[in-house]
C-alpha cells in the first residue's frame, strides 16, 4: 500500500524544509543584513534589523578598488575551468571509453589527493612559485586553481561519459563516422549537459576557492577572496564593510548558480538518479 | 555483392581464448544465422567481421578482398545492434541519414534515400519525431533504415529482437525475412533464439565455445544433426538423448529420439510411463513421462491427446527417426 500523504504531514514536511534552508542559508542573508548596518550597529551584537544604510558598499569601492579582484575572480575562475576541461575531457574520454586494469586506481589515486590537507604542502608550493616567479601572478593562480580542481572535473566527466553506451560510438564508427566525426556529430551533443555542469561546478568551486589564492597573491592578482579577507585588517575589525565585500563577492556566483541550479543537480546527481 | 570468408580466424581477450581457430564461408545473398548458448562466442564472430574487435590471428575476405586490418566503415557492412544503438539527439530522418552525411553523398540523393527507406519500414509518419519518442519495434525499423540507406554489401544483425516483447518479436521476424527477400543482400545474424534461426536462416552456424559445431540448412541441422551438442540444442522441446540398456542394443552410446517422434497410446507400447506434466496447447500436447527403466522422456503429437498428471500412458518409438552417437557424441 502506498503511504497516505495528508495535509498535515504535508505542512510538517514543508515548514521543516523551510528550516533547514533558513539555517543553511543564514549565514548569508546575516552578512546582507549586516552590510546595511552602520558599524556601531554591526559591532552591537545580535540585531536583524538594520539601519538600511548603504555607504558601507560606498565606502568599499572608494577605499578599495571592487573592479580589479572582480576582473581577477573572473579570470581565475573562467582561466582555471577552461585549462581544466581541455585536459579533463581528453582524459575522461580517454578512461571511460578504453579503460584498463589500471583506470580505477589512476581515478582513485586523482581522488585521495583533494583529501590531503592543502596546508600540508604550503611550503613547499609556496617556494616553487616563489621560484618560478609565479607569485601573484594571474598564470600561476590559475595553474593552482586547474590543478586543485582538476580530479573532480574528471571525475564528474568519467561518470557522465560512462553514462553513454558503447554500442552508440560503435554504430557511428560502422556508419562511417572517424574519430573526429565521432567526437563531434554524435559524442559531444550527447555530452554537452554533463559538460556543461561540470563547467558551472567548477567556476564555482575556482571562485570560492580561498586557501590559495589569499596565500599566494597579494595585490596584482589577488581575487575577490583576497578582497574580502583585507577588510579583517590592519585597522581593526570593520564589520559592516567586511560584510559589505562579501555581499559584493559571493552576489556574481549566486546569482549565476541560482539561474544554472537545474544544471547543477542534474550534474550532480548523474549516474545516481536514471 | 557479398560473400564474406572467414580463414582461420581466431580471438583471445588477454588469456581467454574466445575463438580458437574458425573456417566459415558464406555467399553472397545467403542468410546466415549464428546461433549458440550465450558466451559461444558468437556475438565477438560478429564483431570481428564488423572490425569492431581486432583479430587475434587468421583473415577476414568480403568479396575476395582482405579486410582483416580495415576500419569498419571501411568494410561496407551495416550493422543493427541489440540496443538499436540509435543517435538519442537527432531524429529519425537524420539518424537514417547519418551514414550518406558521413560518405558526403549529396543532399537531394540523401532525401530521396531516407525517404525510400522509410517507405519500406513504415517510417514516414515518424521521420521527425526523436528515437525516445518512439515504441521499440519503430526504434529497431530505424536500426534497419539506418543500415539499409548504406546499400552494404552485408548487413550484420546482433540479437536485433530480444529486447522486444513475444508478439512484436514474431513480426519483426517476419519483416527481416521479408527485407531480405526484397534486397537479397548478405546477411549475418546473432541470436541465442532458435525459432529466429530456424524460421530465417538459408544456412546456420552453430557455434559452442568459439568451435562451429555444424553448419547446415535448419532441415539439414534438424534432421542430421552431426553431433549431440547439435542434437541437444536445435529443436524445442529438446531431443530426447537416452543411454544404457537401450543404447546398447542400437548400437551406440547415446540415442536420440526427438518427442514427435513416438507412438503414443492409453493401451500397449515398447514402452510405458507415468505422466508427470502434461500441456494441452489444442494444436499440440506435450507429455513429460517418467518412463520406467529409461527416465524422463519428452513427447509431443499433434492435437489433443487425452493425458494428465500420474497417468500411465505407452511409448513406441519410431525406429526409423533414431539418432544414433558414439562414444565421442558423434553422429553414426
Amino acid at each position: 500500500m502506498a503511504r497516505a500523504v495528508t495535509t498535515r504531514h504535508k505542512i510538517i514536511a514543508t515548514a521543516a524544509a523551510w528550516a533547514v534552508a533558513l539555517v543553511i542559508f543564514f549565514p548569508i542573508l546575516y552578512t546582507l543584513i549586516t552590510s546595511i548596518k552602520t558599524e556601531p550597529e554591526a559591532i552591537a551584537g545580535f540585531n536583524l534589523i538594520p539601519s538600511f544604510t548603504f555607504e558601507n558598499y560606498v565606502t568599499v569601492q572608494t577605499q578599495r578598488d571592487y573592479i580589479k579582484p572582480f576582473m581577477n575572480s573572473v579570470i581565475l575562475s573562467v582561466g582555471s575551468t577552461i585549462l581544466a576541461l581541455v585536459i579533463g575531457i581528453p582524459s575522461a574520454w580517454a578512461m571511460a571509453f578504453s579503460p584498463t586494469k589500471r583506470t580505477k586506481d589512476v581515478l582513485m589515486w586523482m581522488l585521495s589527493t583533494k583529501m590531503m590537507p592543502a596546508v600540508a604542502v604550503l611550503v613547499p608550493i609556496y617556494l616553487m612559485f616563489r621560484d618560478f616567479g609565479l607569485l601573484d601572478t594571474r598564470i600561476g593562480l590559475t595553474i593552482m586553481l586547474t590543478l586543485i580542481n582538476l580530479p573532480i572535473v574528471i571525475w564528474m566527466l568519467y561518470t557522465y561519459f560512462r553514462e553513454i553506451p558503447g554500442e552508440i560510438l560503435e554504430a557511428a564508427r560502422m556508419d562511417g563516422a572517424g574519430l573526429w566525426q565521432e567526437i563531434v556529430y554524435v559524442l559531444t551533443p550527447m555530452a554537452v549537459p554533463g559538460i556543461a555542469s561540470t563547467l558551472l561546478l567548477n567556476i564555482i568551486l575556482a571562485w570560492n576557492e580561498s586557501f590559495w589564492t589569499i596565500r599566494l597573491t597579494t595585490t596584482s592578482a589577488a581575487p575577490l577572496t583576497a578582497f574580502i579577507a583585507s577588510f579583517s585588517s590592519p585597522q581593526g575589525l570593520f564589520w559592516a564593510k567586511l560584510s559589505a565585500a562579501s555581499t559584493m563577492a559571493i552576489a556574481p556566483i549566486l546569482i549565476m548558480g541560482w539561474f544554472s541550479q537545474k544544471q547543477l543537480v542534474r550534474g550532480l546527481t548523474f549516474g545516481a538518479v536514471k | 555483392m557479398g560473400s564474406i570468408t572467414l580463414s582461420r580466424v581466431s580471438k583471445s581477450f588477454g588469456e581467454a581464448k574466445v575463438i580458437p581457430s574458425i573456417d566459415l564461408e558464406i555467399q553472397d545473398g545467403e542468410f546466415v544465422v549464428f546461433v549458440g548458448p550465450s558466451g559461444c562466442g558468437k556475438s565477438t564472430l560478429l564483431r570481428l567481421i564488423a572490425g569492431l574487435e581486432d583479430v587475434s590471428g587468421g583473415q577476414i575476405l568480403i568479396d575476395g578482398k582482405d579486410v582483416t586490418q580495415k576500419a569498419p566503415a571501411q568494410r561496407g557492412l551495416a550493422m543493427v545492434f541489440q540496443s538499436y544503438a540509435l543517435y538519442p539527439h537527432m531524429s529519425v530522418r537524420n539518424n537514417i541519414a547519418f551514414p550518406l552525411k558521413m560518405a558526403k553523398v549529396d543532399k537531394s540523393l540523401i532525401d530521396k534515400k531516407v525517404s525510400d527507406a522509410a517507405g519500406i519500414l513504415n517510417l514516414t509518419d515518424y521521420l521527425e519525431r526523436r528515437p525516445s519518442q518512439l515504441s521499440g519495434g519503430q526504434r529497431q525499423r530505424v536500426a534497419i533504415g539506418r543500415a539499409i540507406v548504406r546499400e552494404p554489401s552485408a548487413f550484420l544483425f546482433d540479437e536485433p529482437l530480444s529486447n522486444l516483447d513475444a508478439a512484436l518479436r514474431g513480426t519483426m521476424r517476419l519483416e527481416i525475412s521479408e527485407l531480405h527477400n526484397q534486397l537479397k543482400t548478405t546477411m549475418i545474424y546473432v541470436t541465442h533464439d532458435q525459432i529466429e534461426a530456424m524460421t530465417m536462416a538459408d544456412k546456420i552456424v552453430v557455434l559452442n565455445r568459439g568451435n562451429i559445431e555444424q553448419v547446415g540448412s535448419p532441415l539439414e541441422l534438424y534432421s542430421r544433426p552431426r553431433n549431440l551438442f547439435v542434437a541437444g540444442f536445435i529443436g524445442s522441446p529438446r531431443m530426447n538423448l537416452i543411454e544404457g540398456e537401450f543404447a546398447r542394443s542400437k548400437g551406440a552410446k547415446t540415442v536420440g529420439i526427438r518427442p514427435e517422434h513416438f507412438a503414443l497410446s492409453h493401451e500397449s507400447g515398447l514402452w510405458s510411463g507415468t505422466v508427470t506434466v502434461a500441456e494441452h496447447l489444442g494444436s499440440d500436447t506435450f507429455l513429460h513421462v517418467n518412463v520406467d527403466g529409461i527416465g524422463q522422456i519428452n513427447a509431443r503429437c499433434d492435437g489433443e491427446f487425452e493425458a494428465r498428471h500420474g497417468d500411465r500412458i505407452y511409448l513406441t518409438p519410431n525406429e526409423t527417426k533414431l539418432h544414433r552417437f558414439d562414444e565421442q557424441g558423434l553422429a553414426i
